[in-house]
């Protein structure tokens, strides 16, 4: 996993509301099977046509907004599980969303995979998104190790995990860890209920 | 100290716990499929790990395959490979794999229950949502990322911090005409999509215990719907009946020894929830969405909402102009051309046997496609044994061959764009059935009425 510790970056404002994992990344482009390349088909049907022209009303082809930031309705990443979603925001360039809310497996997801999902309140929220309306040079600046996002000198503080805080400014996967703890698993399997 | 059903199942599983409230929880089974496991197999190759415990996965093709023709070669290349993939990597790591036209083969969701895979006081995860379905049993069961998907397969457990309780009591009787999906869409349109989560949801009370296993799967299988990660019902004498002389489930004295266990397994007097919500049955009627999340319910004879509770305005504005619809006004009347039987959350013997007993002798509207997708390959072989083809033929629907389908149309089973489609699955999120369809969720129930009358009716003058 890429290393996370500071991001300074303009932002893109996409208010909407409960965007579900099959808006991020639509089921039919799931076929691959590998991780790379999602971007491209990121949000696919909000920002491009049926005849792959692009959608000019959608905040992505607007040259006016871009950034590593993505600023989003609350509830963002219901849905499928797909780590596919984490995957394409990432793969197209985002290294933060920042929402009032977020769906339980979306967050795992993105904490795994270097893009740090940022919850922060419903009001700091609409100020963000009404900043960066007002002026699309806004600079965001979220800094993980001190867990704190700021916009024209607003800051707040945000909550992640201690664990995953650690995995993601050193870069670790859980993955090394439980492989790690190997004998420790086998300990508990053999003590275990064995239905 | 009172626990609850979770919590019982929950620290039974924990290896060890870590700072930062994170646990190693241990996972019994591992159900895969092929669209969210080759980066996962990657991943294990190119760290050149092994496969910790092979015998506790089960792997089936069902997200990508098509349901029509299954013993010729797949015709989609992406899909193709996707579906060789799995069969590769079940070969490589030499898991069991139940293939196109093997007897076991179907949705992961539907077979793990049949094949007695799924025991109360178990853990399951699949790279799945809907993985929530085991909970039917007492089961501790969440959908997860791919990366988990490797890490279960690398150390047969993953780090969790463990969710907040909640208690969903449903008391009381269901009226005529209401099935276990009207309740859960019911709960969830009280709820909202985001209402769960953060949650593990236990499902309680007469109206709850009074269903089939069938039934409480529908349940259970939604529980991702209002957000929580899973939804469990304690295993009663309908559940061991359920299991008893499954293929893997325990056998004889092994069986009574887990029946004695699996008895412990419910909420004791006194444990406390995070949160407590109680329905009446009574009150809960047959219910449709009309928006572009689960969330967005009513009953089928009520009206759309003139504006939403809470939330942004414009998002459900966003959504009714997507679904054609405007705020305030019945859907009643209106003209459906599209009907999918099928899915994680409706496609068992019990949602084929209502729909086949309410068309039987009736015949489906002229201009309606009504497709019935069975969840495996068991469900198709019953309902053939049973006749259930032959009427649901008769009556103008159409069998296909067990595989998830028009739910999330991955495969070549899509709705048109702008077409309305009345569907027993699970999301009516935008596009989830194929670019621009516009799906209204419903119980088996209320789809078979409105594919008889190519319009959406008030069910309850419709009863057999």
């Amino acid at each position: 996993m890429e290393k996370f510790s500071r991001i300074v970056s303009t932002a893109v404002p996409l208010p909407n509301e409960d965007v579900d994992t099959d808006q991020i990344i639509p089921a039919r482009f799931l076929k691959a099977t590998s991780r790379e390349g999602f971007g491209d088909n990121l949000f696919r049907d909000w920002r491009y046509n049926n005849d792959n022209t692009a959608k000019a009303d959608f905040v992505l082809n607007n040259p006016t907004y871009s950034g590593q930031v993505l600023v989003a309705g609350r509830n963002f990443g219901c849905g499928s599980s797909r780590e596919h979603a984490a995957w394409a925001l990432f793969d197209y360039g985002f290294r933060v969303v920042v929402s009032s809310f977020f769906a339980d497996i979306f967050k795992g997801n993105a904490l795994g995979n270097g893009l740090l999902p940022v919850q922060v309140s419903d009001e700091y929220l609409a100020a963000l998104i009404a900043a960066v309306k007002a002026d699309p040079e806004t600079e965001v600046t979220v800094e993980l190790q001190a867990q704190t996002i700021s916009f024209n000198g607003n800051e707040a503080s945000f909550e992640v995990n201690a664990y995953k805080k650690e995995c993601m400014l050193n870069g670790y996967d859980d993955i090394d860890y439980l492989v790690s703890i190997k004998d420790e698993i086998e300990a508990f399997e053999a003590s275990a209920i064995t239905i | 100290m009172a626990k609850t059903l979770f919590d019982k199942v929950w620290d039974a599983h924990v290896v060890k716990q870590l700072e930062g409230n994170i646990d190693v929880l241990y996972i019994d089974r591992h159900l895969i499929h092929e669209v969210t496991s080759p980066q996962a197999f990657a991943e294990l190759e190119n760290r050149n790990l092994p496969l910790f415990r092979k015998d506790q996965m089960v792997a089936t093709p069902d997200h990508n395959v098509p349901t029509e023709n299954q013993h010729l070669p797949i015709k989609d290349a992406l899909s193709k490979h996707q579906v060789d993939t799995l069969i590769e990597n079940c070969e490589k790591f030499n898991v069991e794999l139940y293939g196109l036209g093997h007897p076991f083969q179907g949705i992961v969701h539907v077979i793990g229950p049949e094949l007695g895979v799924t025991l109360p006081g178990r853990t399951m995860v699949c790279g799945d949502s809907h993985t929530s379905t085991h909970g039917a049993f007492g089961a501790i069961a969440f959908g997860i990322g791919t990366s988990q998907v490797a890490q279960v397969m690398a150390s047969q457990c993953l780090l969790q911090t463990r969710p907040k309780t909640m208690r969903i009591t449903v008391n009381g009787e269901l009226p005529t005409g209401v099935l276990a999906k009207d309740i859960i869409l019911y709960i969830i349109a009280q709820l909202t999509a985001a209402g769960g989560t953060g949650y593990f949801v236990e499902y309680a009370g007469s109206a709850i215990e009074s269903l089939s296993m069938e039934a409480r799967m529908t349940i259970c299988n939604m529980s991702i719907e209002m957000g929580a990660r899973g939804g469990m019902i304690a295993p009663d004498q309908t559940t061991f009946d359920y299991i008893e002389g499954r293929e893997f489930a325990p056998q004889g004295e092994e069986f009574e020894k887990a029946v004695a266990y699996w008895k412990t397994l419910k909420t004791d007097e006194g444990a406390s929830f995070d949160k407590e919500y109680t329905y009446e049955a009574a009150d809960i009627a047959p219910m449709i969405t009309y928006g572009t999340n689960p969330g967005m319910g009513i009953k089928i004879s009520g009206n759309v909402p003139d504006k939403l509770g809470e939330g942004s305005q414009d998002s459900f504005r966003k959504s009714l102009d997507y679904m054609g619809f405007n705020p305030g006004e019945s859907l009643l009347g209106k003209e459906v051309n599209w009907v999918f039987i099928g899915s994680c959350t409706n496609s068992r013997i019990e949602d084929l046997r209502i729909v086949a007993d309410y068309v039987k002798g009736k015949r489906k509207a002229d201009g309606v496609n009504a497709m019935i997708v069975p969840g495996s390959k068991q469900v198709e072989k019953q309902a053939i044994a049973e006749g259930l083809d032959k009427v649901l033929t008769e009556a103008g629907f159409v069998l296909r061959e067990p595989g998830c389908s028009a739910c999330l149309g991955m495969n070549e089973d899509k709705v048109p764009a702008g077409e309305y489609c009345v569907s027993t699955s699970n999301r009516n999120f935008e596009g989830r059935q194929g670019p621009g369809a516009r799906t209204l969720l419903a119980s088996p129930l209320v789809a078979a009425i409105t594919a008889v009358e190519g319009k959406i009716v008030d069910i309850s003058k419709h009863l057999n």
